[in-house]
């Protein structure tokens, strides 16, 4: 049935004119018929001025398809009753096309504030809401609890406060001013979105097979961000719980993995180093050796602090068993990321869909199966140490090869689609090409747009004052949301 | 980027960060003001329309390694106990509602420092029509910071400036590295 998709791989391009166009019952079916039997998942679902596509993952398997349908008029019927993971992508596509998706469950704006949100609200409850301004220093989101005394019974979120135009400013911009705004998407994710873009712009010219060193700088800088953003979110949720000594020590660790960063690239998230073709700086000797070293005492250093807190009985009696997100709602949802990890769904970009260095030096995924708080830390601590051994054997092995190289021309009328396992998990850049080689559309899936759902569901029947420690543990983008 | 499109500057802070229309390095605000909050800030973030990256600068001074509690500055949970305003941010048009809206809940004396390129005019996001370009479009601002992300130690620097902080009288104010 799905071999009426075209096949795909992750980064390698594709004529647009290869992708089948069906009619949109049996696109549906193609698509439904994917993620049932065929236990796929939706990875993309969007539209450009004429189509409407589906981009489908089936990890398993380690493949990719892609498969269109015309701009129905009128409208469709919705797949999300049957397929609950594309809940925010019809509602996206419907705000930014009209589309209609017939009997979606619940057609409510995405980023547009222009008319007053309709929150589900349940009579005789205790209303709760949060935000767009939180107490913390931390990007702006609105939650609305349906409350009965601490009980939640709903959570609805209301975010589009980062909405800041990305996917146009795209178009708009010149190559170069594109890099920055990749970089730009979620500023904790700079190397993931800048990597996913550039695979994406590599992948569609000329030549696209870059020399090795600059692919092993692209992982270390890759998992550096990992493992600073995995220290920061285990310190975060450290200090949640008062348990103070692991939070300054994460915060610590985090600032090591930065500062590494800013000393290889002159920024502390490494904004300016990954450009089409290139990496911006090499790495010195010296620098090399200082950082095997470092990685390996940063490496002890989280191990002995991951020994320290997850051995606390009273950290445990705080993580676990709260916020849990169920194996099935996770898949259901669609969740990518540390988040499926936790909740026993092995998926990771790196293993199932590898692309740069990751195609020839591997790194498996972790995985948890309680998919409560306990669970999506543990697999932080797991996920940070195995980054840091990676970064260390990749620094020993670093092979001498220039760091950029030219990559030619853009090819016309070509679409890729760019995967990258981001620290919060999968990110996706689509990009299409017209008849001059110029970007005519071009789509960022951040993976917090898969994931965002799933912290609704996990608070589902939870304690409203155990929210700061679900939400922390989640760590979603709101920017990267938003765009 | 030029700031040749950049907004008119409003008349209040023209005084202490701009001559002639020109932005300038910062100076001291003025005696009452350093007197009120020389030693004791506290700060209210907002983040209206960024990327994270300046607000995960502006927690990371609270961390053990820059801790800024040791200067006096504390960021505070409510606008209520602020003495000024932190921004983050291009300001996208959904957040304009609720930046002035907590400008307004702070009470006077006040000041506000506009924190990072997007902050500042627009940064990457210049051109955008979701955003009106920078803090300076919905607030006065008393301070700009700039850097994507600028270092928290800039950061730091910046309210020292402005503070006066680290300078014997009649000096300008001394680096603080």
């Amino acid at each position: 049935m799905n071999s009426l998709f075209l096949p795909l791989q992750n980064a390698v391009p594709f004529p647009l004119s290869k992708v089948p166009v069906l009619a949109v019952e049996e696109w549906r079916t193609v698509v439904l018929n994917g993620c049932g039997k065929e236990r796929g998942r939706v990875a993309a679902l969007f539209a450009d001025a004429k189509r409407l596509y589906a981009m489908l993952a089936f990890d398993a398997k380690k493949n990719l398809k892609i498969g269109a349908c015309e701009l129905p008029e009128g409208g469709y019927p919705s797949l999300t009753p049957e397929l609950p993971e594309v809940h925010l992508f019809e509602r996206e596509i419907f705000e930014e096309t009209g589309l209609k998706p017939a009997g979606h469950p619940g057609l409510k704006p995405v980023r547009s504030h222009q008319k007053k949100y309709p929150f589900h609200r349940i009579e005789g409850t205790h209303e709760v809401a949060v935000g767009p301004v939180h107490a913390g220093i931390i990007e702006p989101g609105h939650f609305r609890f349906q409350c009965h005394g601490e009980k939640v019974l709903h959570l609805e979120i209301l975010l589009g406060y980062q909405h800041r135009g990305l996917e146009a400013l795209f178009l708009k911009s010149d190559a170069e001013h594109r890099s920055v705004l990749a970089e730009s998407v979620a500023g904790d994710t700079v190397i993931g979105h800048a990597l996913a873009y550039c695979h994406a712009i590599e992948g569609l010219a000329e030549r696209s097979i870059l020399p090795k060193r600059c692919q092993m700088l692209r992982g270390i800088v890759l998992e550096l961000e990992r493992a600073s953003n995995h220290a920061g979110d285990l310190g975060a949720l450290a200090g949640d719980i008062g348990f103070l000594p692991a939070s300054a020590w994460f915060g610590r660790l985090r600032g090591e993995f930065l500062n590494m960063l800013m000393e290889l690239t002159g920024n502390r998230y490494g904004r300016g180093f990954i450009r089409p073709g290139a990496v911006t700086h090499d790495i010195p000797s010296a620098m090399t050796r200082d950082f095997i070293h470092r990685t390996g005492r940063a490496l002890k250093e989280f191990k002995e602090l991951s020994s320290l807190f997850f051995e606390a009985s009273s950290v445990l009696a705080r993580l676990e068993g709260t916020g849990t997100l169920k194996q099935e709602t996770a898949k259901s949802l669609g969740v990518v990321g540390p988040a499926a990890r936790a909740s026993n769904s092995a998926k990771d970009v790196r293993q199932d869909h590898p692309s740069g260095i990751f195609s020839s030096k591997g790194i498996a995924p972790v995985k948890v199966s309680s998919g409560d708080v306990f669970a999506r830390a543990r697999v932080r601590s797991l996920e940070a140490k195995r980054s840091l051994e990676w970064i260390g054997e990749s620094l020993e092995t670093l092979t001498a090869e220039k760091i950029s190289q030219s990559i030619g021309e853009t090819k016309k009328e070509m679409g890729v689609v760019s995967l990258v396992e981001g620290w919060r998990g999968e990110i996706a850049h689509i990009a299409m090409t017209d008849q001059e080689g110029k970007i005519a559309r071009y789509k960022i899936i951040d993976p917090s747009f898969h994931n965002w759902p799933a912290l609704a569901a996990a608070m589902k029947g939870g304690a409203v004052s155990d929210f700061p420690l679900v939400n922390k543990s989640f760590n979603l983008s709101y920017a990267g949301h938003d765009l | 980027m030029p700031l040749k499109d950049a907004p008119a500057w409003p008349a209040r802070y023209l005084s202490a960060t701009a001559k002639d229309g020109e932005p300038r390095i910062a100076k001291e605000l003025d005696a009452r003001i350093k007197k009120l909050f020389g030693r004791s800030l506290k700060l209210r973030a907002v983040s209206a329309g960024s990327c994270n990256g300046c607000e995960m600068e502006m927690q990371a001074l609270g961390n053990v390694v820059f801790d800024l509690s040791r200067f006096g500055i504390q960021f505070v949970a409510s606008p209520r106990h602020a003495d000024g305003l932190m921004i983050a941010g291009a300001v996208s048009k959904n957040m304009v509602s609720a930046l002035k809206e907590t400008y307004d809940a702070i009470p006077e004396p006040k000041i506000v420092i506009a924190v990072g390129a997007c902050a500042i005019n627009g940064g990457p996001f210049q051109g955008s029509v979701e955003v009106l370009g920078g803090a300076a479009s919905v607030v006065p601002v008393d301070l700009f910071i700039p850097g994507c992300p600028p270092h928290p130690l800039v950061i730091l620097e910046g309210i020292f400036k402005l503070l006066g902080k680290n300078c014997a009288p009649g000096r300008p104010s001394q680096s603080l590295f």
